[in-house]
This record gives C-alpha cells, sequence and structure tokens, in this order.
C-alpha cells in the first residue's frame, strides 16, 4: 500500500458502489501525481460537493460531452511546462463515453494525447436515476426502459479496435489485480489509453449491496465480461470464460432482469458466445 | 520597430496571438473565422511561431482543451463564429466561472436558421451574459492590438476573465488593409510572459475545480465572477493607455465622432460604425448636427461613459446588428440602460440592420439618422425596433 489514501474514505458513493474501489485502485498505481476529470456523473461524487473532495490529486469537473477534450488540453499543457512524470487520468461512466461522450473520445484518441481514459460501465446513467445508456444490456429494465431494454448494447471495445489506441483494456472490479496491472502498463504509455471497467450498480442493477463482487466474479465467469487487452497490434485474452451456461445465474442474480423472457435470455447467451469467438479469432491476428 | 503589412482581420488576429506568445491554440474550422486557425497552424507547422496547437473534432472540444490546458496554467486561444459558437455556449460559462484567463476570436455571422454564411451579431449576441469581456474591433489593425491588450486584461489578477474579441465576418475579417505588426521586441515590451495567478491543476497542490456548488455559495461565486468583469472597465482604461503609449495607437472603451454639442447621436458596433463615422462627417458639413458613438467594449458596458456622451443629445439611435424577436436590440437595452444611469431624458430609438450579410451603405446610416430626428420631432416613443432596411414586399405576414 503506498503511503498516501488518494482516495478519501467516507465517500457519498452508493453503498455497494464499485467506482470508489476501482479509483482508490488506479491511483494505487498512479501515484499522487496524476491529475484526474470527471464528467457529471457518478464519478464526480469523489470530485465532490462544495469545499469537499475525495480525491487526493488536482481534480476538475469537466462537462459530460467532452472529458477527453479536457483531458487534450491538460496533456498537453503538461508537455508545455515539462512536467512529462505527471499522469492525466479520465474517470468517466457508460454515457459519457459510449454516448455523449464518444465523439470527444474519437478525436482524443485520434490525436493522440498522453492521458489513460478509465470508463466505469455501470450500464446506464445511474447519476441520474437509472435511464438506459447503450452500454445497457438488452432484455434489463431501466427508468426509461421500464419492460426491458429491447436494443443489444452498443460493443465499444470492438468499436475502438481500429483507433491508434496506445493500450486498450477491458477490466473488471472482479479482478482488481488484473486491473492495477492494466492500469501500470497504461501508465508507461506515451499516447492513449482505454481501460473499460465493469462496475456494477447495486442500486441500478437492483442486487443486495454486499453482491458487487460476487456479481462482477459472475459476469467474467459466464463470459459476460471479458478481459482481455491490446497492445502493439496483438490482442490477449486474459481468462477464459469458464461457462457460457452460467449466464442465468448471471442475471437471474439482479432484479434488473425479472422481465427477461427465455428468447431474449438465449440472445444474451448467444451473444456471448459470439462476443468470444470473434475475439478469439481477432487474437490470431495483427492489428495494425 | 514593427513591419507594414497587409493583413486582413483574420491573418491580423493570427498575428495577434503569435506576439501575445500563446502556448497553446485549440481550434475547429468555420466560415468566416478558418483563415484564423489555418493561419496560425500554418505559422506553427513552419515553425515560425513556437506553440503547441490541437486540432479539435469540434467546437465544443476545442474550448473543453483550451479550458483544461488554461486550468494546468498555459496561455491559451481559440476562435469560433456562428454555429461554432453556439456548440461552444456549455463551455463558456464553464470558462469564466473557472476564472481562466482565456481569449477567442468571434468572427460574427449570423446564428441559423436560415442557413447563412454572412456577417451579424446575433452570434455573439447569445454569449453576452456568459461572463466574458467582449471587444469589437473593426479594423485589422485594432483586430491584432485588441487581441494583445486582451490577454494584458484577462490575465490581471483584479480581472480573472476571459475575453471574445469581436470583428465582423467578411466585412473586417476578409478586408485586407494596413497592419502594423509588432516585432517580437516591441511586442515584449507589452505582453510578458504568462504566469498563473489563481487556482489551478498542479499535483504540488491539489485543488478541485469546478465543483459540485451549493445554493449557499453560488450566488456569491457569481457575484465575484461579476466584480471582476467590472474591475475589468478600469483595466482596460489602463492598459488601452500602456498600449498606446508603447506602439502609439490609443484605444478607449467608447470612441466617439462628432458628438460635442450633437443633436442627434448613432450608437453602433463592428464594422459599420467606419461607415456611420463617414456618414456623419459629410453630414456636419451640410451643418446638421449629428454624431457618432461607438461602443468598443461591449462587456463590461460603459454605462457611466455612455451616459455622459448622451448628456444633451436630443435623439439616440441606435443600430443593433441583430434581431431581438418581440423585444429590443440587445445594444439598444444597453443604451437605455446607460440613459437611466444618468437620468439621459433624450429620445431613442432602436434600429434593426444590417443581418445576415446586408451591407450597411451610408444610406441606411442616413435612414436612420432622418427617421430618429423625424420620430423625435413628432416626440414619438420608440415602441418597436424599426427594421430600416427591409424589403417591405418580401415579408410575410400571417395574421
Amino acid at each position: 500500500m503506498p503511503e498516501l489514501d488518494l482516495v478519501s474514505k467516507g465517500m457519498t458513493t452508493c453503498q455497494g458502489c464499485a467506482m470508489e474501489l476501482i479509483a482508490r485502485a488506479a491511483l494505487e498505481v498512479l501515484g499522487p501525481k496524476t491529475i484526474t476529470m470527471t464528467p457529471p456523473s457518478c464519478s464526480a461524487i469523489i470530485t465532490g460537493n462544495g469545499d469537499e473532495t475525495g480525491w487526493g490529486i488536482p481534480c476538475v469537473q469537466t462537462v459530460l460531452m467532452s472529458l477527453p477534450a479536457f483531458a487534450s488540453g491538460v496533456s498537453e499543457a503538461l508537455k508545455i511546462q515539462g512536467k512529462n512524470d505527471v499522469k492525466v487520468m479520465g474517470y468517466a461512466g457508460d454515457g459519457g463515453t459510449f454516448d455523449i461522450g464518444f465523439q470527444a473520445l474519437s478525436g482524443a484518441i485520434e490525436r493522440g494525447h498522453k492521458a489513460i481514459y478509465i470508463c466505469c460501465n455501470n450500464e446506464a446513467y445511474m447519476n441520474t436515476g437509472g435511464q438506459r445508456s447503450s452500454a445497457t444490456t438488452i432484455g434489463a429494465t431501466t427508468k426509461t426502459t421500464p419492460t426491458g431494454k429491447k436494443e443489444v448494447s452498443k460493443n465499444i471495445d470492438f468499436m475502438l479496435l481500429h483507433t491508434p489506441l496506445a493500450y486498450q483494456a477491458t477490466a473488471s472490479v472482479g479482478d482488481i489485480r488484473d486491473f492495477k496491472r492494466k492500469v501500470a502498463k497504461a501508465a508507461e504509455k506515451d499516447g492513449p489509453c482505454f481501460i473499460h471497467v465493469m462496475s456494477p450498480c447495486p442500486s441500478g442493477w437492483k442486487y443486495p449491496t454486499d453482491q458487487t463482487i460476487a456479481i462482477a466474479k459472475k459476469a467474467i465467469r459466464s463470459g459476460m465480461w471479458l478481459l482481455w487487452e491490446r497492445e502493439n497490434g496483438k490482442i490477449t485474452i486474459n481468462r477464459k470464460p469458464a461457462d457460457f451456461d452460467a449466464i442465468p445465474e448471471y442475471l437471474h442474480s439482479q432484479k434488473r432482469f425479472s422481465r427477461l423472457d427465455d428468447e431474449t435470455t438465449e440472445k444474451i447467451i448467444a451473444e456471448a458466445r459470439t462476443r468470444y469467438q470473434t475475439l478469439l479469432k481477432l487474437s490470431e491476428l495483427e492489428l495494425n | 520597430m514593427g513591419v507594414i503589412k497587409a493583413l486582413d482581420g483574420n491573418a491580423a488576429i493570427a498575428h495577434g496571438v503569435m506576439r501575445s506568445k500563446v502556448q497553446l491554440v485549440a481550434a475547429y474550422p468555420i466560415t468566416p473565422q478558418t483563415p484564423i486557425v489555418e493561419t496560425i497552424a500554418s505559422l506553427i507547422d513552419k515553425k515560425e511561431y513556437e506553440a503547441t496547437y490541437i486540432t479539435a473534432e469540434s467546437e465544443h472540444s476545442a474550448l473543453s482543451a483550451i479550458i483544461g490546458a488554461a486550468s494546468t496554467g498555459v496561455r491559451t486561444f481559440t476562435a469560433s463564429a456562428s454555429h461554432g459558437l453556439a456548440l461552444m455556449h456549455e463551455l463558456t460559462g464553464t470558462c469564466s466561472a473557472s476564472r481562466l484567463p482565456a481569449v477567442m476570436a468571434v468572427v460574427s455571422r449570423a446564428i441559423p436558421g436560415p442557413m447563412a454564411l454572412w456577417c451579424d451579431h446575433s452570434d455573439i449576441m447569445t454569449q453576452r451574459d456568459q461572463g466574458w469581456i467582449q471587444l469589437f474591433a473593426k479594423s485589422p489593425q485594432e483586430a491584432l492590438d485588441f487581441t494583445m491588450i486582451a490577454y494584458r486584461v484577462s490575465e490581471d489578477e483584479r480581472v480573472l476573465t476571459p475575453t471574445m474579441v469581436d470583428i465582423d465576418g467578411f466585412y473586417c475579417s476578409h478586408l485586407t488593409e494596413r497592419v502594423d505588426v509588432p516585432s517580437e521586441e516591441e511586442a515584449e515590451k507589452f505582453i510578458g510572459d504568462f504566469k498563473v495567478v489563481n487556482a489551478h491543476l498542479d499535483t504540488d497542490m491539489p485543488y478541485a475545480m469546478n465543483n459540485l456548488t451549493s445554493p449557499g455559495i453560488f450566488t456569491e461565486i457569481k457575484r465575484s465572477q461579476d466584480l471582476g468583469m467590472r474591475a475589468a472597465s478600469g483595466v482596460l482604461d489602463e492598459r488601452f493607455e500602456e498600449f498606446g503609449n508603447v506602439f502609439g495607437r490609443r484605444y478607449s472603451r467608447i470612441i466617439c465622432d462628432d458628438v460635442e454639442d450633437a443633436e442627434t447621436v448613432v450608437v453602433c458596433m463592428g464594422s459599420m460604425s467606419g461607415t456611420a463615422k463617414h456618414v456623419v462627417k459629410q453630414l456636419r458639413a451640410s451643418g446638421k448636427k449629428v454624431g457618432v458613438c461607438r461602443i468598443v467594449a461591449f462587456r463590461p458596458f460603459p454605462s457611466r461613459e455612455l451616459s455622459g456622451v448622451l448628456r444633451g443629445v436630443r435623439n439616440v439611435a441606435v443600430i443593433d446588428r441583430v434581431s431581438a424577436m418581440g423585444s429590443f436590440g440587445p445594444l439598444y437595452e444597453e443604451v437605455l440602460a446607460a440613459m437611466n444611469y444618468g437620468r439621459i431624458g433624450a429620445n431613442a430609438y432602436s434600429f434593426v440592420a444590417g443581418l445576415g450579410g446586408r451591407d450597411i451603405w451610408e444610406q441606411t446610416i442616413e435612414d436612420v439618422i432622418a427617421k430618429a430626428e423625424e420620430l423625435g420631432a413628432r416626440g414619438e416613443t420608440c415602441q418597436a425596433p424599426i427594421w430600416i432596411d427591409l424589403k417591405e414586399e418580401k415579408v410575410v405576414y400571417n395574421a
């Protein structure tokens, strides 16, 4: 453990929220010479309210649409100042990354600014009370999809395969050691890095607050969440899904899937298999 | 000494940015502003100017990057117009409330619809209450000079408020004139290096910036910002004087011609003020007591100075290059507030002209003056803005 606790204890995140743990783990790796930014979202809870902040490092609340562009400016300003040892960490949710912030993300990656974008995916706009995002799994109920979402989620990781990221990875709060290893790798890169972290949400997914890690682990085990990374044109799968047939168990552990019919469940399982098969094939290729 | 160059308004601003030793530029092209960013990018690319240029993928991201960089403590610049400025709207408030001394050139172009490429002030007027100092230049030389002055004012510890330097799309942006471009050494006498004086992103002294703010303190933060903006009036006066001493070119927040003993005064901004000045000179030659008052600083608005100028005037004709549908133009409303400030009882008339790039001719100004005098002589109040250059036969009446 480092000497300084860079994320304050007693955050006002919801009970059982994974995001605080992910932030803490990230800063254990990156250390105090890091500047962070959050958009208005659940992650902004860490940035704080009034004269209180949860970060022990410099932080700024950006607007929702353009966190990666803010990061571009910070990153280049640090270069101008010769502060090459200071890291820039964007810390956003799926709304600010998949949806309203996607254009800014694509621009910042293409321009190649040195920064680490961490997307804590809790699969909906949870900070405004739980409305669907393009990251919401099909069939899940949210405040804007009360009978279950009709569309499959956007596969942002595959979309980003053809962008010049210096490092790309998926991670999960269900495997913090793997996440920290990935943050450490990103910290070494001189370009844009993207780490997409599964962050189960007891408030929105509707499960008991002590089950966050268990649910994240179920997602990894069942292949609902794949752990992999892309570096130097090569995809590496970090963990082979143990059992796709465990997907229904993952789904049934959350009340947001209580309206799921058999057909949609089958569709979710089939898609998880296809996603993994596609990734397997991609892992055999040189991508650059 | 400086070098005399033939530059248009856009190129003049680019040179002003270079001479202001801006460290980071982030921008997105949009007509009629594009040549500014092209010129800057090209100067950097050819290594005539050392700075970082971020080719943002939108205006929204451009100003976001500027806020990020300014928050980290470097001198920044961006430029935009019309749709682009509208897209930046969310960020202009963030930038000013974070007390970041950024400078933006606005090359005024109508905000559609209908779609339009040409000049009016509907773009910058949407920004009038976003907490930016707003300076309206009328010529390429002023565009360059105001850019340099803007940095000194915005960065002043008493102000810490960003500035928009506005030029009229095409009328100034694409008008080539003789411009005295200060040499690096000459500019150095005025501009100096950027020093961060307020909270910024620094790992040696961590701050949380732009945090969620409760009703318990939001009002006081906005009032502090307002005081910074108000302090800019005096700081602008100081810097205009200092600039004049160094470069010999004198400016002030309002610039008046022929207003002494004038019975009718035209109040306007931007490129049309050159035409107005010309018309007023001609009318004076034929014995008419007319004058013109150009507002250079629209924010902070020079209410006291303007009310001083308008004392004893019979008719005030205010030309807005924007229509405030259902109400009166923003410049007119400012003039009324200034008149109330000084208890000036003149007749004040609101005119709308030059929308979407419609030229403002000598005749347009003559018509404005004649109309104001006619209404004034009849003792009529201003019940609605007068669309002075309207083609009446083309207007659709639905009622």
